[in-house]
């Protein structure tokens, strides 16, 4: 069982926003949808203030909401792993992942069906992680398996001081920030 | 006048084309197309070298079509401008290609200049209108009367046309608009220029430190990396901007200076650092000169002295000196990029430069480098004319010709020397680069001719006698990328498309133009091909290798560092670092930065700063079909308590108004904590005025709009936008 | 509260996940789930001679309203040409794969109680019926076996129809209750708010429809317990909101201040409660008010109490953004 995270490091990143774009060209994703965004978050008062830039997407939740909210089984984890996928020519549109994901990383495509992030899982199989961390030139995106103790992200996540996005919504996200 | 023509034969530009026809009679092969693989679906994927024409970085990439359609960029791994990673707008450039809104035929004014009424014509007419014109010309007034403005890789082929014409009155708005002060002052005190990319050794920097410069909002992929490496590594930044930047929010010190101050602080470190003595000594004795005149001048420009200017406390201003000093050579002042702020900014950057001689950083790790370039030949052509008059100078210590210049001594008013008659643009869209645009238009009504290459309808378009729709950079060979960097390198970037509409590349324009005129014996080549090759062969490689690699990295011998406490040969007058400048004394400048106290907005009025977005490369990206989805407009960045006295919202529209009261387009307010409570904040390049940019038409404001005040650079000419203030239009 | 900006677009700047179709569907189920609930009551306590309405005519109401109902849900799927695929799994975690399950359950019981009453509710109809089939013999022994069959297991058939009512009345509020990422909606008393809310509709209906002046007068009594009922878990579920975590308090500022305070406390609370409550009192107590008005603002007060919880759990979230 394959457990893929990405861990981003909000020191190193600065918002360019080329994994939005990598994405979008990558997963040729349609006009006006974004299966990743780029959020500024300020804190403090004028001068003292302090700013962390996440880059955000689906989090593969290991208890994804998305896939059991699904009535049609549309929504699912990919065999093996925990990305979370769609199959098309199950999903009715109805909308129920969409509401039920507290990142609201969930949209509808223009044909009718979900979509969202796949952490790029067809580059996966041909061993390239993510079209966004693959782009990201201050290579604060790193992506891998958590499960294993040895791959770069369990090695950061032991190394360093990291949190998690809205992780007392209890979907168990696989996505963290180095701080 | 023409009312023969019938109403229907004139068509706005851009016209109503023939939407989506691949031009006929193909003038680049797409043979040399790298590599086919098979994707996993069974797709076909075609991968072609290019190197990007997003912004001047030019960083080298891989165009990716899949089943022969457009699909991404990625960058190549060996390219020391990408480190295989583009940027937002490098990852974006398809956009530049599929936008339905380019340029699609060669097209004639037929109306008044600016009503935008022109003929669509066939390349040949559009030549031979030009020739004409250019000869008549020639006749006239001689040969120098012709201008070429160019911005952009494609621009070296108008430069080797209008060279053979006869004149070489050539210009980059960059220069005036950008870097030139930067390059100025580093030319003056250490006799070499920074360069682009920048000659920094940031990732190995332990202390950087930052005044305006906008890293990480300006994209630009190493310096971006090198930036955020040194970060992930420990290194302390002092960033010193009014506005809370992406940089600042990095920084160990955040100064948020009052605007037009930052002469100040830096003449005010320059004191802490003689006056502790915490200056590299060996360096200061083995290699520079001026030193007791640099002490003497800075005595009276104490910390408690520059608060009062600056609002920056003395403590800190100690405190951050003495940090730079601790790093020493390890530390970076970074020299900046977008310099032309106040008019004093030749002698801005040179009092950076002077920190940095005084941290003895120059050639070593983590400060400069010594920049190692390929050498590539040339392709050889009949000598190009004498130019027989010269062009009335006014800022005789500028290398480079200034673009202003010579839109200024395109105005009749000036009496000396021989005024402009007519201009070639190339890739720039003059009416939003260059500020005080009554002065442009003036300009512009004064000439004979006005010819304009580009891709998209620009507003400078709507001025032009000519238009001449040019291809995408990802349907054109181009000049060799041949940069300065760690590594030497070569990029070739070669067609991965075959041009849309009646598009063509400006290589093919300027040959075109050159055999209308007579003229090919400057551009003697077959084909691009044939010109490419030649210069690749002469210099170790070949036009098939490049198509293969992209990129060629090129041995060099010269050490990118020098050793610790190595006399160096500098090519300044002295052979020194030159912390007083007798160039400036003799030329009646100062020969050491003073500091000179500028104008401040009154009560209820804010200072314009402007700068530029990670998604966007100012006024040409704005339209680009992939970025305009991340971000359509920009906003104006107010102060939080400012916006409760203005009664103002977050995300409400206003316009702002300057102190020539003009008016902007409605612009989306951003409420925040991030900027001083006396200054506004904008991105530059939105509020296009151009109705055929149908994405960005009156999107957002145009600081260039509002800036009507220029402040121009005593020593080089440069064009300083910051003495421009606004208030609110609710 | 941290300054925070989205700066490249995001897919939904306004997340808008449901329009109009579903509080629309929403409403019509819990109305059915009201109406089979009443109509199996009547059976299995042996009231129906007392009620006709109640237990002959409202039958009927029950797969028209649900048909209605389903077809709003259907306008609301995006891709509509695989909306055969709730059939194909059961996810039992799916409030909304259990919904599609237990109204297809529903759906025949609904037609057998219809068979069981219509002979008696709507003899005219049966009549027709009948008459249309006689060119078709062994169709209309069958359907005669049919009423029979069901006019002689009613109380059965009731007794099965009644739990799938009464899923299906708390189904409609759970559906939105299972959302965690929904604060406003995620209330354990979303189920009991919208069952209570079907069966006061419910007995609006025949409130509204019923002729004869004691079963007015008896379901008059019910629905103003009913609407008690109602008021009490709404304000527990208000209270449940603001005791919660921060999220959960800023969901109730929607209502408490926020800017579907006015629709809430005015419609839901006013019109569809209160008022209807205070008119069906004066009514018990022999003024002479015409008993629709309470039953129609009840009716309408139930459409408008979803389509603002359904609004409200959209705009309510984790994150803002």
């Amino acid at each position: 069982m394959k457990k893929y995270g990405m861990v981003i490091d909000t020191i190193k990143c600065v918002g360019c926003s080329a994994c939005v774009v990598a994405c979008k060209t990558e997963n040729e994703v349609p006009e006006g949808l974004h299966r990743d965004w780029v959020v500024e978050e300020v804190s403090g008062k004028f001068p003292n203030l302090f700013m962390e830039i996440r880059t955000e997407r689906c989090n593969h939740c290991s208890d994804a909401p998305c896939v059991s909210a699904c009535p049609t089984g549309a929504s699912h984890q990919k065999e093996g792993s925990n990305i979370v996928k769609v199959t098309p020519n199950k999903c009715t549109g109805c909308k129920a992942c969409v509401a039920s994901c507290p990142y609201n990383a969930r949209f509808i495509m223009p044909e009718g069906y979900a979509s969202k992030c796949t952490f790029c899982d067809h580059r996966i199989d041909e061993g390239k992680g993510p079209a966004c961390a693959s782009v990201c030139p201050t290579e604060a995106i790193t992506f891998g398996d958590l499960n294993n103790p040895l791959s770069k992200v369990s090695r950061l996540l032991r190394a360093r001081k990291h949190k998690a996005l809205i992780p007392e919504a209890g979907t168990n996200p696989n996505i963290f920030y180095l701080t | 006048m023409k009312k023969n023509l019938s109403r229907r034969s004139f068509i706005k530009i851009t016209g109503a084309g023939t939407a989506g026809v691949i031009a006929a009679g193909s003038i680049s092969k797409l043979s040399g197309t790298k590599k086919v693989v098979k994707g996993k679906s069974g797709s076909k994927v075609e991968i072609t070298p290019t190197y990007c024409e997003m912004c001047t970085f030019k960083c080298a990439g891989w165009v990716y079509k899949k089943d022969g359609k457009p699909w991404k960029i990625k960058g190549n791994d060996t390219d020391h401008h990408s480190n295989g990673r583009m940027c937002t707008k490098g990852s974006a450039g398809m956009g530049t290609y599929t936008d339905p809104d380019r340029l699609k035929k060669p097209l004639i004014r037929t109306e008044e200049r600016g009503k935008q009424v022109f003929k669509e014509v066939s390349w040949d007419e559009a030549f031979t209108y030009i020739a004409e014109k250019m000869q008549n010309l020639k006749k006239s007034y001689g040969p120098e009367c012709m201008a070429l403005l160019s911005h952009g890789a494609g621009g070296s082929f108008f430069k080797q046309f209008i060279k053979g014409f006869g004149s070489k009155n050539i210009a980059a708005p960059s220069y005036g608009n950008c870097r030139g002060p930067r390059e100025e002052a580093y030319m003056l005190t250490y006799g070499e220029a920074i360069g682009s990319p920048e000659r920094t050794d940031m990732s190995n920097s332990k202390c950087i430190v930052l005044l305006g410069s906008h890293i990480g909002e300006n994209s630009h992929s190493s310096q971006v990396r090198d930036f955020s490496t040194a970060i992930a590594n420990g290194a302390e930044v002092i960033t010193v901007d009014p506005r809370f930047s992406t940089a600042a929010s990095k920084s160990k010190f955040w100064l948020p200076i009052k605007p037009g101050t930052d002469m100040a602080l830096l003449l005010a470190w320059i004191n802490v650092i003689i006056g502790e003595e915490i200056y590299d000594k060996k360096f200061i004795k083995d290699n520079t000169v001026g030193f007791e005149q640099l002490k003497e001048h800075v005595k009276k420009y104490t910390p408690e002295w520059a608060y009062t200017e600056t609002t920056i406390k003395p403590e800190i201003i100690r405190e951050t000196a003495r940090l730079m000093a601790k790093n020493g050579s390890k530390t970076l002042l970074h020299p900046g990029r977008f310099t032309v702020w106040y008019g004093d900014d030749t002698q801005r950057v040179r009092a950076g430069a002077i920190i940095n001689a005084l941290l003895g950083n120059w050639g070593q790790k983590g400060a400069f480098f010594n920049p190692q370039k390929a050498k590539v030949a040339k392709y050889p052509h009949a000598e190009y004319p004498k130019q027989n008059k010269e062009m009335p100078i006014k800022y005789e210590l500028a290398n480079l010709a200034l673009a202003s210049g010579i839109c200024d001594a395109t105005i009749p008013s000036i009496k000396d020397g021989c005024s402009f008659k007519g201009w070639i643009v190339y890739g720039t869209n003059l009416i939003k680069t260059f500020p005080d645009r009554k002065n442009t238009l003036k300009a512009i009504q004064n000439l004979d001719l006005l010819v304009v290459v580009d891709i998209l309808p620009t507003e400078i378009t709507g001025w032009a006698d000519v238009v001449l729709p040019e291809c995408s950079y990802l349907e054109r060979y181009d000049e060799l990328r041949v940069s300065k960097g760690k590594k030497a390198q070569i990029a070739l970037r070669m067609p991965a498309f075959e041009p849309l509409y009646d598009s063509k590349p400006a290589w093919w324009m300027a040959k075109g133009l050159a055999k209308k005129m007579g003229l090919e014996k400057y551009m003697p080549w077959k084909n691009i091909e044939e010109y490419l090759d030649y210069r690749l062969k002469k210099s170790g490689t070949s036009l098939e290798e490049m198509k293969k690699a992209g990129v060629k990295t090129v041995k060099t011998d010269e050490p990118i560092f020098y050793s610790k406490g190595e006399q160096i040969e500098f090519d300044t007058e002295s052979g020194k670092v030159e912390l007083f400048s007798s160039v400036l004394e003799e030329a009646g400048f100062d020969p050491i930065p003073k500091y000179k106290r500028h104008e401040q907005p009154e009560e209820g009025s804010f200072r314009l700063i402007t700068g530029r977005s990670p998604m966007h490369s100012f006024s040409r990206s704005v339209n680009n079909p992939i970025l305009t989805q991340l971000m359509p407009e920009n906003e104006v960045w107010v102060n939080s308590v400012v916006a409760k006295e203005w009664d103002i919202k977050h995300g409400q529209y206003i316009k702002l108004k300057n102190q020539d009261n003009i008016v902007s387009t409605k612009v989306r307010v951003k409420v925040t904590e991030r900027i001083r409570h006396d200054a506004v904040y904008m991105v530059h390049g939105f509020g296009t005025e151009q109705k055929k940019m149908r994405r960005a038409y009156m999107k957002g404001a145009s600081d260039s709009l509002l800036s009507t005040k220029v402040l121009y650079d005593d020593i080089m000419g440069g064009t300083g936008f910051r003495g421009n203030f606004v208030t609110f239009v609710i | 509260m941290n300054e925070i900006a989205v700066i490249t677009n995001k897919v939904n700047p306004s997340l808008h996940i449901w329009g109009w179709e579903v509080p629309v569907y929403l409403f019509l189920g819990g109305l059915t789930a009201g109406i089979l609930i009443i109509v199996s009551l009547m059976f299995l306590g042996k009231k129906e001679k007392e009620y006709s309405f109640a237990s002959y005519k409202m039958a009927l109401y029950a797969p028209i309203i649900m048909t209605i109902g389903m077809g709003a849900l259907f306008l609301d799927l995006k891709h509509k040409l695989f909306v055969w695929r709730f059939y194909t799994t059961f996810n039992l975690a799916s409030p909304m794969s259990w919904g599609s399950w237990v109204l297809l359950i529903i759906y025949p019981f609904s037609v057998l109680l219809i068979f069981a009453t219509i002979r008696k509710g709507y003899p005219k109809y049966n009549e027709w019926i009948e008459q249309l089939l006689s060119k078709i013999n062994f169709v209309l022994k069958i359907y005669k076996w049919l009423l029979e069959f069901s006019e002689r297991n009613v109380r059965t058939i009731a007794a099965i129809t009644m739990p799938f009512a009464i899923l299906l009345g708390i189904y409609t509020g759970v559906l939105l209750s299972a959302f965690s990422a929904r604060p406003f909606w995620n209330s354990p008393l979303m189920g009991p708010i919208f069952l209570v809310s079907g069966l006061s509709t419910a007995a609006a209906m025949v409130i509204l429809l019923a002729k004869d002046h004691k079963e007015k007068e008896f379901f008059t009594k019910i629905d103003l317990g009913l609407i008690f009922t109602e008021i009490t878990f709404l304000v527990l579920f208000i209270i449940g909101l603001t005791t919660s975590s921060i999220q959960y308090q800023k969901a109730a500022d929607l209502i408490l201040g926020g800017k579907l305070t006015p629709v809430f406390w005015v419609f839901v609370f006013g019109f569809a409660l209160i008022i209807p409550a205070f008119l069906e009192i004066l009514e018990l107590k022999g003024k002479k008010i015409p008993s629709a008005y309470a039953a129609l603002l009840v009716l309408i007060g139930g459409l408008i109490l979803r389509f603002i919880i359904v609004d409200a759990g959209q705009t309510s979230g984790w994150l803002p953004y």
